[in-house]
């Protein structure tokens, strides 16, 4: 721990009192204003079954007024955000604005989160890992639910047993299509792969990671090989002396053109080990080295950027739809 | 003062950029942007193209990336609505679909008349990156039999004549990572001599700048290109300039600016302790 990481006690007091403060203005604003809370007006849908049917032979089904709908008519309720500037005592008072508790806690449950991730920045500590945690698991069951919904059954049960899929999960689905014996292939490096979690025989899903490795090196590399050699190369082909539309020398397309080809060879060159970097060879290395720096200088610069995007965004998050103080 | 900054608790560097950032969000500063070549080229390409293109816009990025990219990637929305392009949609992220999710709520709260099916669709997830696109090149309903409601492609009067995507007219990448741009460019720019331009976070900027102008057609490097992007729509359709949420990116360059004057007075003051620290013995 280096001396600037270590607390200090009267920095630890200001930093108490930062937080009490904080608190507290939270907690006036609270019982001062709607802070933190989301209301919603309700929009009411009614369709009503015409008794006609498409070219598709289904149901046509048509709009009409929600507060004439019966019954047998198909009704739901759908909400909207008010936003804090448009909410009036008048749309509380009529009813038009109700609070909704399920986005209020939502609002809450984020602002929380967001905190307890920011709080690393005094140091590590418990509310951190828990959000940490949180991001992770629910980040993987949603990964696992959407893989399982939108790949593994439209793309594998539905090719092999398109009928059953039709009817148990996917209605739009052809169910006259003929079942595509060739996903059996896949379907089986599935079972395979997953047989590293059985007792015995783990060694029967290398074949499919073995499987999977070569497909995916052979993509990469046709890709690669097209996309970053050879058309990397051609773009790089350039003419140093560079007229315009009329003949006339354009000078700084042609300082362009020189730059980066003085820029490509050097940087080669500094990545060229087999020749020791004395001399000539040095001295051109060392320029590849600058332009190296300034690539990585711009990178860097970009870096910051972005990290500050996500931060603006996150405050406005926190000012805007959480505290509206904007 | 050198022993002071020496000793100075870290922690008041991230006080510090905190209100370097949160000052100018409160204020809502905002400063005017001129419109660079890149976000320029960008813009024609999707501006030239005759009304009612086919386009294909693919949101590799998850929430992680979403202050940097979801306004360039609502500005895509937006300028496509306005010039009634035909929008399709797809992520190669799980959590892409969420954001592209963001971007039909704005079609449907600002282009009301557009109609989904008709003007714009969505596809699925589909786990595989590379692969995926590899493959829509080729057979796009081999990969998706389906939209993301569970509707045959036949049956959506905007997909039923789509063979592949090399019947779009234009490719649309916001990308924050692998798969991401350089997918595209390897599996669909570069083979097929399809049009593309891409959105990207600033990490992965530099990376794509050498694909312009043969394999790219314009790059839009992180938030402050997407503020160009942004006004240089604005320029041109005066509806999106007056709504303020068409504004995200460029409201967004104002914490920048303050907070990147800090970063380099940080870097002065760092180097300045080093350096004295150096001539001390104290390095």
């Amino acid at each position: 721990m280096s001396d600037t990481d270590k607390p200090n006690k009267s920095n630890s007091l200001i930093w108490g009192i930062l937080f009490v403060i904080g608190g507290l203005m939270l907690v006036w604003s609270m019982s001062t204003s709607r802070t933190g809370q989301v209301w919603v007006t309700p929009e009411h849908h009614a369709f009503s079954d015409t008794g006609e049917v498409n070219d598709n032979n289904d149901a046509v089904w048509k709009s009409i007024d929600p507060t004439a709908a019966t019954t047998t008519d198909i009704t739901w309720t759908t909400y909207e955000v008010v936003p804090v500037s448009e909410l009036i005592p008048a749309m509380i008072d009529s009813g038009d604005a109700t609070l909704s508790w399920s986005r209020t806690i939502g609002l809450w449950l984020s602002a929380i989160f967001t905190l307890f991730i920011l709080s690393f920045l005094v140091g590590d500590n418990p509310a951190y890992k828990f959000a940490e945690a949180m991001v992770v698991g629910t980040s993987a069951g949603y990964v696992l639910v959407i893989s399982i919904w939108d790949v593994f059954i439209p793309n594998l049960l539905g090719k092999l047993f398109p009928a059953m899929v039709q009817g148990w999960s996917l209605p739009g689905m052809d169910a006259s299509a003929p079942a595509e014996l060739l996903y059996i292939i896949p379907a089986l490096l599935i079972v395979m792969l997953l047989w590293q979690l059985m007792p015995s025989g783990g060694w029967i899903s290398r074949w499919p990671i073995a499987f999977f490795i070569g497909v995916t090196a052979g993509y990469r590399m046709i890709g690669y090989v097209e996309a970053d050699l050879v058309a990397q190369i051609k773009a790089g082909m350039v003419p140093l002396w560079v007229t315009g539309d009329t003949g006339e020398f354009d000078f700084w397309l042609s300082f362009n053109a020189c730059l980066l080809t003085i820029a490509t060879l050097s940087a080669m060159v500094y990545f060229f080990f087999s020749i020791e970097h004395k001399g000539l060879v040095g001295k051109v290395a060392k320029v590849g080295i600058w332009f190296l720096m300034i690539t990585f200088g711009a990178s860097f610069g970009y870096t910051v950027m972005g990290r500050i995007a996500l931060l603006a965004q996150r405050l406005e998050f926190l000012f805007g739809d959480w505290l509206h103080l904007i | 003062m050198y022993r002071i900054l020496k000793d100075l608790d870290r922690r008041w560097i991230f006080l510090a950029m905190f209100l370097a950032v949160a000052i100018p969000v409160l204020a809502r500063l905002v400063f005017p942007e001129v419109v660079s070549k890149q976000a320029k080229m960008v813009f024609d390409a999707i501006d030239d193209l005759p009304d009612g293109s086919n386009i294909l816009l693919a949101f590799d990025f998850d929430p992680a990336s979403q202050g940097e990219l979801l306004p360039m990637a609502q500005a895509f929305t937006r300028h496509c609505s306005i010039k009634g392009h035909k929008q399709y949609y797809m992520a190669l992220w799980p959590l892409g679909s969420p954001m592209v999710d963001l971007s039909i709520d704005t079609i449907e709260d600002e282009y009301p008349d557009m109609v989904y099916g008709e003007d714009y669709m969505k596809f699925s997830y589909k786990a595989g990156g590379e692969a995926v696109i590899r493959m829509i090149m080729q057979d796009l309903r081999g990969m998706f039999p389906l939209d993301s409601k569970g509707t045959q492609l036949d049956d959506i009067p905007m997909t039923k004549n789509i063979k592949n995507i090399q019947d779009m007219d234009l490719i649309i990448n916001v990308s924050a990572g692998d798969p991401g741009t350089k997918q595209w460019v390897q599996f669909a720019a570069t083979p097929f001599g399809i049009t593309t331009v891409s959105g990207c976070t600033g990490v992965q900027a530099p990376q794509m700048y050498p694909y312009i102008p043969e394999q790219l057609a314009g790059v839009l490097g992180a938030i402050k290109a997407a503020a160009e992007y942004e006004a240089a729509i604005d320029e041109v359709y005066p509806s999106i300039a007056a709504n303020k949420k068409a504004q995200e990116a460029k409201r967004r360059m104002g914490p920048q600016l303050v907070a990147h004057s800090m970063m380099i007075v940080f870097i002065l003051v760092g180097n300045w302790i080093f350096f004295v620290a150096r001539k001390r013995g104290e390095a």
